[in-house]
C-alpha cells in the first residue's frame, strides 16, 4: 500500500516532466519515453493498489472474524453471574451491531490510516521538491485547517451523540407501540402515543439539523482553503516562474499535490469523526473481552461424582455484595431421594438449587455433592452429573432429535423414546410429522408451553445424571400430566436424586422430603404429613390450593 | 454493513421519486429556485477554476517568463477575478447544503410523524402479518437513508450533473479531438467498473447472508446461553460458531477485495487517459502550434479530470439513490395501507337526568349514553353494557373460518365465561367485541346499537381489557396506571391500585408510584404486572370488561391478590372472561364451551355438569386442556 501511494505521488512528477521538458521543447522522443514510463508506473500502481485492497480486506475480514471468535469464546467462559450482569440482549447487541460497527471502522481506516498520512508526507515532500519555498504555504495553512476541523468535529460530535441517544428513545416508543398495540387500541391512547412519538422525533430532528448544518460548513471550508492555496500558489508561482526558478510543469504538479494533501487531510478528519462515533461500540466490545470469568472452572478437579447425595453447610449467598438471598442454609439430602422445594416468589428456591450445579459460588459456607465440596470437582464433570431443568428454558432450532442430543450426543432412538416417555412427551412428538425429526423453531415456538417444558425434561433426563433438578418445570403442564410425570420419575429413575421446585403443593406432596423456603431461610423440612401436622402455613397453602377440587 | 448495501432495489423508482419530491418540496418553490441557482453557481465555479489554470499559465505565466521588471497587475487582475468567482461559489454551495439539511430533516420528521399516525390507525391484522423488526426498520433505517438522499445525495447528484454539462461544453470548445479521447475512456471505465461491480455485488450478497447466519446464531445462542452452560455444551457451540464465522470471513474478504479494487482501477485508468491526452496534445501542439498551446492542454487536462470525477460521483450516487428509493417505496407502502374502518356515527356522551329528561352534558357525572343520530332526531341510549352476538362467522384471512355461527347474549352485569382448549376461538370472540377485527357475517350489538355504527374510539372506551400478557410502557407506575384514563387524578390512581391489590407492592418499590418502569417492566414479576394491568382497567371504569385469565404460574400469595383483584373488577359489570379458574367459571351466569370455533355446550355450571359432556370431563379432569 505504501508503494501504491508512492506511485501515485510519483505520477504527477512524471507528468510535470512531460510538460516541462517534452512539450515545452517539443521533444517527441522524450515525450514517448516518459509516457511509457508513466504507463509503467500506472500499471505498478494498479497492481499495488489491487494487492493493497486484497490485503486490506483480508486483514479487515480476519480482524472481525477473530474479534467475533474471541468474544464468543469469552462468553462461553462466562459464569451465570457474568451472564446476569451483561444480560443476553445486551450481549447480542455487542456481538452483532457493535462488532459490525467496529469492523466497518477498521476496514475503512486500515486503508485510510496508512494512505492518508503517507499521502500527506509523500505529497508534501514532492511539493517541496517541486516548489521549494512555494510549499511553505502549506506549513501555514495546514495547522489552521486541522484546528478548524478539530473544533468542528468536537461540536458536531456532541450533537450527534445527543441525536443517537434520541434514537434510543425513538426506537423505544415505536417498539413499545408495536408490542403493545392491543393495549394502545383498547384504551384509545393513540393520540397520546402520537404526542410521545412526536417529541422523540423532534428531538432527533433538532440535534441532527444542528450537527449536519455544522457539517455543511465543512466542505465549503475545504473549498475555501484549497482555492485560497491555489490563488496564493498561482501568484507566487507566477513570480517564481518569472525569475526562472520554477518551471510551468512544476507549478502544475504543485496544484495536483495541493489537491492530494488537502484530500488526505479531509480523510484523516473523517476517520476522526468515525472513530468518535464508533467509540461507544468499541468500549462495549472491550468490556466483554476484558471481563474475567468470575468462576474458576477447576480443570484439574475431581472428574467423578460418586453419588447423588447433597449437603449444604452454613451456606450464605448473595448475587450482589451486601444483600443476602440465602441465609445460613443447612440441609442434607441422601442419594436417590425425591425432594420437593416450595415457597413464595423471591424466597430463594431457585438460588438454593443453583448452588448445587455450581451455577453460582456460595458467599459463605459450602455445598457438597457426593461428599465433596462442589469446588473440588472439574466444573464440566460436576454439571454432567447434575442436570438442571431451568425455569426459563430454551429449545434450539433444529430437529427434536438434535435437541435431545444436547443431553447425550450418541443417544440411541430407544434411549430418546424412553426419556420422552418418562416426561410424557412421547405421544405428542410421535404425532408430529417425522416424529423425532420434526423441526423445532427457534425458541421452540411451534410447541405449546407445556410441551416445551416436557421436551426440556426429556433432554435433561438423557444425561442420566446423578442429580436431577426441576425448577418449576411443569408449571404450564396440566395437573393430570404433571402427576403422570411425577409417577414415572418416581418409578423409572429412582436411583437419581430428584429435586422438584414448584408453586403447587400437589406437585410435591408425595416427595420423600419437602423443604419450605421463606425469605432466604429454610423454614421447615419434613414429609407432607409431618408438615400438615406441624406447619400452619403449609396447611393453609394446601387448603387454598385444593379448595374446590372435590 | 459493508460500504455498499445490496438490498432490494426499488420496483418503480420513477413514481416513488416523483412522490418523494412532492412530499419534500411541496409549498417550498422559492427554496427550489434558490437551490437550483446555487447549484448552477457552484458548478460554474468548478468548471471555471478547472480552465482557470490553463488560461493563467498561457496568458500570465508564460509571457512573464524571464521578463525583467515584470508587471504583475495582469496576474493580480486574473487572480481577483478568480477569487470572486470562487467566493461566490463557496457561499452558494454552503447556502445550498445549509438549506438542504434543514429541509431534509423537516421532511424526514414530517414523514415519520405521518408514518406513526398511520401505524396507530392500522388494524390489528396488519400487526399480525408484519414482523416487528421489519416495521421498526422502516422507521429507523429507511427514513435514515432517505435523509441521506435528500440532504446530500440530491444536491451532489444535481451539482455533478450540472458540472458535467458545463465541463463538457468547455472541453468541446477547447478541443473536440481530445474530447473524443475522453469519451472513449468513459466507456472503458464504465465497462470495467460495471464488471467489477457485478463481481463484488455477488460477493456482497453472499456476505450479507453469511452475516445474517452468524448474527442469527449469536442471537439464538445468547438467549439460551444458560442452557448451554447447564449442558456443558460450550465447546460444541464454539465449533459450530467457528464454521459460520469462517464462512463469513471468506465472503467478506472477497467482497471487499473486489470493491476495494474499484478505486485503484479507476485511478489508473485516469492516469492512462492522461498519458493518451498528453501524447495527443503534444502531437497537436507540435503540429499546429498556432492553434494549440500548452495552457490549453493544461486546461484540458484539468477539465478531463473534473469530468471523470463527476462521472464517478454520479455513478456512486446513482446506486445510493436507488437504495434510498427502495426504502422510500417501503415507507410509502406503509403509508398506503388502509387504516381501520371507522365510519360510525354513534358517539358516547356524558349525560345527566333520567329517562325522558336525560340530556347531554359536559360535567363528569359518571354516566354515559350512546348518542344515536336517527333520520330527523338524535336518540340517547343509556350505556348499560348489554351485549348481543348474533350468528357471527369470522375468519382472519377471508379463507379459513375460525368462528362458526356464534350467538350469545349478556345482559348488563352478567358474567359470561369461555372455556375450551387453545385455538378453540376464545380470544378471537373477545377481539371481535371491540372491533380489533371485523366480523364477516352476523351482528354484534351493545345496548341495541350495532357496533359497526359506533365510532371506534367510543366503542373501545366503553370496555376495558385485561390481557394475559401485560404491556407496560416506559414511564412511572402512576403513568402506567393512568393509561386507562388520562384524566384520572392521583387519588383515582391510588384508589384503582388499591382495588387491584397493587398498592401494597407499589409502596414497597423505591419511589412508590413514581418508580420508573423500563423495558416492559423487566424488574416486576408476572403477577405484579398483572396487578398493574388490573389497576389500569379499574381506572378506566367501563361498564364492559374483557378478562383473559393468566395461566402462567405465579406464587400463591400473588395469585390470591390477582384473583381477588379480578373479582372486585368484575363486580357490577358485564364481563367476558376467558376462564382458567374454577371459581370464576362457577360464578358465571353462563359458560360457553368452545371447540374448533363453535359453541358446543352452554349453560351454567350446574346445567353443564348434568349434561355430562365436554365440560363435565374437563371439570373432572378426564381431558387435558393444552
Amino acid at each position: 500500500m505504501v508503494l501504491e501511494v508512492l506511485m501515485e505521488v510519483l505520477i504527477p512528477a512524471i507528468m510535470a516532466q512531460i510538460i516541462d521538458v517534452g512539450v515545452a521543447e517539443m521533444d517527441m522522443n522524450y515525450i514517448l519515453l516518459m509516457s511509457a514510463f508513466l504507463i509503467l508506473t500506472a500499471l505498478l500502481s494498479l497492481f499495488f493498489g489491487v494487492m493493497g485492497a486484497k490485503f486490506g480486506s483480508d486483514a479487515g475480514a480476519g480482524f472481525s472474524t477473530n474479534l467475533r471468535h474471541d468474544l464468543y469464546s469469552k462468553v462461553q467462559e462466562f459464569s451465570f453471574s457474568d451472564i446476569d450482569r451483561f444480560s443476553p440482549s445486551s450481549l447480542i447487541t455487542r456481538l452483532t451491531t457493535d462488532v459490525q460497527r467496529v469492523q466497518q471502522l477498521f476496514t475503512m481506516s486500515i486503508r485510510m490510516f496508512v494512505r492518508s498520512p503517507m499521502m500527506l508526507i509523500f505529497s508534501s515532500i514532492m511539493a517541496f521538491r517541486a516548489g521549494g519555498v512555494l510549499a511553505m504555504i502549506f506549513i501555514i495553512v495546514l495547522p489552521i485547517l486541522a484546528l478548524a476541523i478539530a473544533i468542528m468535529v468536537k461540536i458536531t460530535y456532541s450533537y450527534f451523540n445527543a441525536a443517537f441517544k434520541g434514537y434510543d428513545r425513538f426506537n423505544q416508543v415505536v417498539g413499545e407501540n408495536l408490542s403493545g398495540i392491543r393495549t394502545v387500541k383498547a384504551y384509545v391512547r393513540e393520540d397520546k402515543e402520537k404526542v410521545k412519538f412526536g417529541e422523540s422525533a423532534e428531538n432527533i430532528r433538532y440535534n441532527f439539523t444542528k450537527a449536519q448544518k455544522m457539517m455543511a460548513a465543512m466542505s465549503p471550508l475545504m473549498m475555501f482553503v484549497s482555492y485560497g492555496c491555489m490563488i496564493a500558489i498561482s501568484y507566487f508561482g507566477a513570480k517564481l516562474v518569472n525569475v526562472g526558478s520554477m518551471d510551468t510543469g512544476s507549478l502544475m504538479s504543485i496544484f495536483t499535490y495541493t489537491g492530494q494533501i488537502l484530500s488526505s487531510l479531509m480523510m484523516t478528519g473523517m476517520i476522526v469523526v468515525m472513530y468518535t462515533m464508533t467509540k461507544p461500540s468499541m468500549e462495549r466490545v472491550a468490556e466483554v473481552l476484558s471481563s474475567k470469568s468470575s468462576m474458576d472452572e477447576n480443570e484439574d478437579g475431581e472428574k467423578v461424582v460418586p453419588d447423588g447425595s447433597i449437603s449444604f453447610e452454613n451456606v450464605d449467598f448473595g448475587y450482589k455484595e451486601g444483600s443476602k438471598v440465602l441465609k445460613n442454609i443447612n440441609l442434607e439430602i441422601k442419594s436417590g431421594e425425591m425432594v420437593g422445594v416450595i415457597g413464595t416468589t423471591g424466597s430463594g428456591k431457585t438460588t438454593l438449587v443453583s448452588l448445587i450445579a455450581r451455577l453460582y459460588d456460595t458467599t459463605n459456607g459450602r455445598v457438597k455433592v457426593g461428599g465433596r465440596d462442589v469446588r473440588e470437582y472439574n466444573l464440566d464433570a460436576l454439571r454432567d452429573s447434575v442436570s438442571v431443568v431451568l425455569q426459563k428454558n430454551t429449545l434450539f432450532s433444529g430437529s427434536v432429535r438434535e435437541n435431545l442430543q444436547w443431553g447425550k450426543e450418541d443417544a440411541t432412538e430407544e434411549e430418546m423414546k424412553r426419556a420422552l416417555d418418562i416426561s410424557s412427551a412421547l405421544s405428542f412428538v410421535m404425532e408430529k410429522e417425522g416424529g423425532l425429526d420434526y423441526h423445532v423453531e427457534q425458541g421452540g415456538s411451534n410447541f405449546s408451553g407445556g410441551q416445551r417444558q416436557r421436551l426440556c425434561i426429556a433432554r435433561a433426563l438423557l444425561k442420566s445424571p446423578k442429580i436431577l433438578i426441576m425448577d418449576d418445570s411443569t408449571s404450564a403442564v396440566d395437573t393430570k400430566t404433571d402427576r403422570k410425570i411425577r409417577e414415572s420419575l418416581r418409578r423409572d429413575v429412582n436411583s437419581m436424586t430428584r429435586i422438584i421446585i414448584s408453586q403447587r403443593v400437589s406437585s410435591i406432596e408425595d416427595a420423600d422430603k419437602i423443604v419450605i423456603m421463606n425469605a432466604g431461610r429454610i423454614e421447615d423440612v419434613g414429609t407432607h404429613s409431618q408438615l400438615m401436622e406441624r406447619n400452619a402455613g403449609y396447611r393453609n397453602l394446601y387448603e387454598t390450593q385444593t379448595k374446590g377440587r372435590e | 454493513m459493508g460500504k455498499m448495501k445490496f438490498g432490494e432495489k426499488a420496483k418503480n423508482p420513477k413514481a416513488t421519486f416523483l412522490r418523494l419530491m412532492k412530499d419534500v418540496f411541496e409549498g417550498r418553490y422559492a427554496l427550489i429556485l434558490l437551490i437550483v441557482f446555487c447549484i448552477i453557481l457552484s458548478a460554474f465555479a468548478t468548471t471555471y477554476s478547472a480552465s482557470f489554470i490553463g488560461s493563467f499559465i498561457d496568458d500570465v505565466v508564460i509571457p512573464l517568463k524571464g521578463v525583467d521588471n515584470p508587471d504583475f497587475t495582469k496576474a493580480i487582475q486574473y487572480l481577483c477575478k478568480f477569487a470572486l468567482v470562487v467566493a461566490v461559489s463557496i457561499v452558494a454551495s454552503f447556502a445550498c447544503s445549509y438549506i438542504m439539511v434543514g429541509v431534509a430533516q423537516k421532511a424526514i420528521f414530517d414523514m415519520r410523524i405521518k408514518m406513526f399516525d398511520k401505524l396507530e390507525s392500522l388494524p390489528l391484522s396488519y400487526f399480525d402479518k408484519n414482523a416487528r423488526g421489519s416495521i421498526m426498520s422502516r422507521f429507523a433505517n429507511d427514513t435514515d437513508t432517505l435523509n441521506q438522499l435528500v440532504a446530500n445525495g440530491l444536491v451532489q447528484l444535481l451539482t455533478a450533473a450540472m458540472t458535467l454539462v458545463m465541463v463538457l461544453v468547455s472541453m468541446a470548445l477547447n478541443s473536440w479531438i481530445l474530447l473524443l479521447v475522453v469519451i472513449a475512456f468513459i466507456f472503458i471505465t464504465l465497462y470495467v467498473t460495471g464488471l467489477i461491480g457485478k463481481k463484488s455485488g455477488a460477493y456482497f450478497k453472499a456476505q450479507q447472508k453469511a452475516l445474517g447466519d452468524v448474527n442469527g446464531y449469536i442471537e439464538e445462542m445468547m438467549n439460551g446461553q444458560r442452557v448451554v452452560k447447564v449442558f456443558t455444551h460450550e465447546e460444541k457451540c464454539k465449533e459450530e460458531f467457528e464454521v459460520l464465522n469462517k464462512d463469513l470471513e471468506k465472503c467478506m474478504a472477497k467482497a471487499n477485495t473486489w470493491a476495494g479494487s474499484m478505486g485503484p482501477v479507476n485511478n489508473n485508468l485516469g492516469h492512462l487517459q492522461y498519458v493518451v491526452l498528453v501524447l495527443a496534445g503534444a502531437v497537436a501542439i507540435i503540429a499546429r502550434p498556432d492553434i494549440y498551446t500548452i495552457g490549453a492542454l493544461a486546461a484540458f487536462l484539468q477539465l478531463s479530470k473534473s469530468f471523470s470525477n463527476n462521472i464517478s460521483q454520479i455513478s456512486q450516487q446513482a446506486n445510493n439513490v436507488l437504495l434510498a428509493l427502495a426504502g422510500a417505496e417501503r415507507i410509502y407502502k406503509l403509508l398506503d395501507e388502509t387504516g381501520e374502518m371507522d365510519d360510525g356515527d354513534v358517539t358516547l356522551v356524558r349525560v345527566k337526568g333520567e329517562g325522558e329528561a336525560m340530556e347531554e352534558c359536559k360535567e363528569r357525572t359518571g354516566r354515559w349514553a350512546w348518542k344515536v343520530p336517527e333520520k330527523d332526531k338524535t336518540v340517547l341510549v343509556p350505556l348499560k353494557g348489554g351485549v348481543v352476538v348474533d350468528h357471527v362467522d369470522f375468519s382472519y384471512d377471508g379463507e379459513k373460518t375460525v368462528l362458526h355461527d356464534i350467538s350469545l347474549y349478556a345482559k348488563p352485569g352478567q358474567k359470561i365465561a369461555f372455556v375450551g382448549s387453545t385455538g378453540a376461538g376464545k380470544t378471537t370472540i373477545t377481539n371481535l367485541l371491540n372491533r380489533f377485527y371485523n366480523i364477516q357475517k352476523g351482528t354484534i350489538t351493545i345496548d341495541g346499537v350495532d357496533i359497526r355504527r359506533i365510532k371506534l374510539n367510543d366503542l373501545r372506551r366503553s370496555m376495558a381489557m385485561v390481557l394475559q400478557d401485560t404491556n407496560l410502557f416506559t414511564g412511572t407506575v402512576r403513568e402506567n396506571i393512568r393509561y386507562g384514563n388520562p384524566q384520572a387524578s392521583d387519588d383515582d390512581v391510588i384508589k384503582a391500585a388499591k382495588l387491584a391489590n397493587a398498592h401494597e407492592f407499589i409502596m414497597m418499590m423505591k419511589d412508590g408510584y413514581d418508580t420508573v418502569i423500563t423495558n416492559n417492566g423487566e424488574n416486576l414479576s408476572q403477577g405484579q404486572r398483572q396487578l398493574l394491568s388490573i389497576a389500569r382497567a379499574a381506572i378506566a371504569d367501563p361498564p364492559i370488561m374483557v378478562l383473559d385469565e393468566a395461566t402462567s404460574s405465579i406464587d400463591t400469595h400473588t395469585e390470591t391478590l390477582v384473583q381477588s383483584g379480578m373479582d372486585k373488577l368484575m363486580e357490577n359489570r358485564t364481563v367476558f372472561v376467558i376462564a382458567h379458574r374454577l371459581s370464576t367459571v362457577r360464578n358465571s351466569n353462563a359458560i360457553m364451551v368452545l371447540e374448533n370455533g363453535r359453541i358446543i355446550e352452554r349453560g351454567d355450571h350446574e346445567d353443564l355438569l348434568k349434561e355430562k359432556g365436554v365440560y363435565y370431563s374437563l371439570y373432572t379432569g378426564k381431558t387435558e386442556l393444552s
